[in-house]
């Protein structure tokens, strides 16, 4: 009698390898979750005696503390491992390290890495389910979900929207995840942002590209900025930071022929004046902080939809 | 084969018979709140908030839990319960709570329907309210408003069917299909 939720994976490594049903059990599973975080005993037992490793190689604050908070919230126990603090530092292969948290008996691995691949690469020698925390510039799904939570939240649907993604496209996985989900889910992508951050060809995946940011968000339903990652400025592809926010800065200026309904996201962290101005980014149509508290909620839907899958379910 | 113990009139008569007994046991509608547990519940919640409504001529607090998460045998199977809105949003303390579901079997879904209820608050009282009671319970639990018993073999299947969810108001009992 009851309805049943089942996803057709066993690990979330990229947004590339999930179905429209896949995501739209994900969403609609963390749109019920939300509700918990407004409690005043924010806690239910559903994962209790269920541990939860989250091995992050980068540096992290939004996101580690987001799936730790979500674990938490479902009463799993949530171990934090961070890479310079691990044996991978004494020369321990990145298969091994996972290898032996495995043996300790997690329900499920949570990974970030800087090197793309790195969590596929884990979940081809380990049983317990892994997550994609972000891996290199190739995918970060739970990021993905919750861009995708925040705009169905506002629009009301998915399918048919226009989005405008802003920035260095070339190096950002968040980027590539939402390329491939939005496509699944129906909508318009457009990439925005100088030649030398839009990889060669990426017409191929079926996106517009755009060299001017006026042009680029004029019919947008949702302007998604991205960070500048500072660190790639001494590889050249940038002359200086100040021209690239004279020519790619989301500003006031910009908003004014677009349409009030139009939806501003930004995966954070922000540099401020670099990529969007601030009055933009504290303005009414900036969705920054709801983001992050659907952050919450999405993790907590990938924790509940794939813990106690049995081994037996291939990925 | 099924064979059908409640029809539309019935169940109404049900629903008024057991707004009566509510409001006799708590002395009238003050700070009477129905919960029904998802789905069918929550459907008899509204109605009974309805019918208490054209006796009383006051509106009761109503709510819905979704019990999912505090259930004692997820994770063992594939598949994942789809888990629906939990909606309480007045405060429970003082209050006399009527917990309200379809049918009462095992005695679990009531178990974690209070486990997630007390995460809310501490409400005066809970009562429970359900339109079948076919026994079995595997757990101390007792309803305290009941619309019919119905004593079945654990085999059967016992179904309630209402307007709102199921186009129709009955209940049936099922044969075990093979």
């Amino acid at each position: 009698m009851t309805q049943t939720a089942t996803l057709s994976r066993k690990n979330i490594i990229g947004m590339e390898n999930l179905t429209s049903e896949d995501i739209e059990i994900i969403l609609d599973t963390a749109d019920s979750f939300k509700e918990i975080s407004t409690r005043a005993i924010k806690k239910v037992p559903t994962l209790r005696g269920r541990t939860i490793i989250n091995l992050f190689f980068e540096p992290s604050t939004r996101t580690r503390t987001s799936f730790e908070i979500a674990g938490k919230r479902l009463s799993a126990d949530v171990i934090n491992i961070s890479g310079s603090a691990s044996s991978t530092v004494k020369g321990e292969s990145l298969i091994d390290t996972a290898r032996n948290l495995e043996a300790m008996n997690p329900d499920i691995l949570v990974i970030r890495h800087n090197c793309s691949g790195a969590p596929a690469l884990i979940s081809q020698f380990i049983n317990c389910p892994v997550i994609n925390a972000g891996d290199g510039a190739h995918e970060h799904p739970s990021q993905s979900l919750l861009d995708l939570l925040t705009i169905r939240e506002h629009k009301g649907t998915l399918k048919g929207l226009k989005v405008a993604i802003v920035g260095d496209i070339t190096h950002s996985r968040v980027a590539r995840s939402n390329i491939r989900a939005m496509q699944t889910m129906g909508m318009e992508v457009k990439v925005v942002g100088p030649p030398t951050l839009i990889p060669v060809g990426i017409e191929e995946l079926g996106v517009e590209v755009c060299y001017d940011i006026g042009e680029g968000i004029r019919d947008a339903d949702v302007i998604m900025v991205l960070r500048i990652q500072l660190e790639r400025q001494n590889q050249g592809l940038l002359s200086s930071l100040r021209e690239y926010s004279n020519y790619f800065c989301l500003t006031e200026k910009h908003l004014s022929n677009v349409s009030n309904d139009t939806l501003i996201i930004h995966p954070g962290p922000v540099n401020r004046g670099i990529e969007i101005a601030l009055d933009v980014m504290e303005g009414p149509r900036s969705l920054i902080l709801d983001q992050v508290t659907n952050g919450v909620a999405v993790r907590m839907a990938l924790f509940y939809l794939l813990l106690g899958e049995s081994d037996a379910n291939p990925n | 084969m099924s064979t059908v113990i409640l029809n539309e009139k019935d169940i109404a008569r049900a629903i008024t018979r057991i707004s009566h007994e509510i409001l006799e046991r708590n002395k009238g509608a003050e700070n009477i709140a129905l919960v029904g547990i998802r789905t069918r519940g929550v459907t008899l919640s509204d109605r009974l908030q309805n019918k208490i409504k054209s006796i009383e001529k006051i509106e009761v607090a109503k709510g819905a839990l979704d019990i999912t998460l505090y259930r004692d045998d997820l994770g063992a199977g594939l598949q994942k319960p789809e888990l629906k809105k939990t909606e309480i949003t007045f405060a429970l303390e003082g209050m006399h709570v009527i917990l309200c579901d379809d049918v009462l079997f095992t005695g679990r879904t009531i178990r974690a329907a209070i486990d997630a209820l007390m995460d809310f608050g501490r409400p005066a009282s809970v009562q429970l309210a359900v339109l079948i009671d076919r026994g079995h319970r595997e757990l101390p639990i007792r309803p305290d408003y009941v619309g019919k018993n119905i004593p079945t073999p654990k085999s059967k299947r016992v179904q309630v069917l209402l307007k709102e969810v199921d186009d129709e108001d009955k209940v049936i009992i099922q044969e075990p299909s093979n």
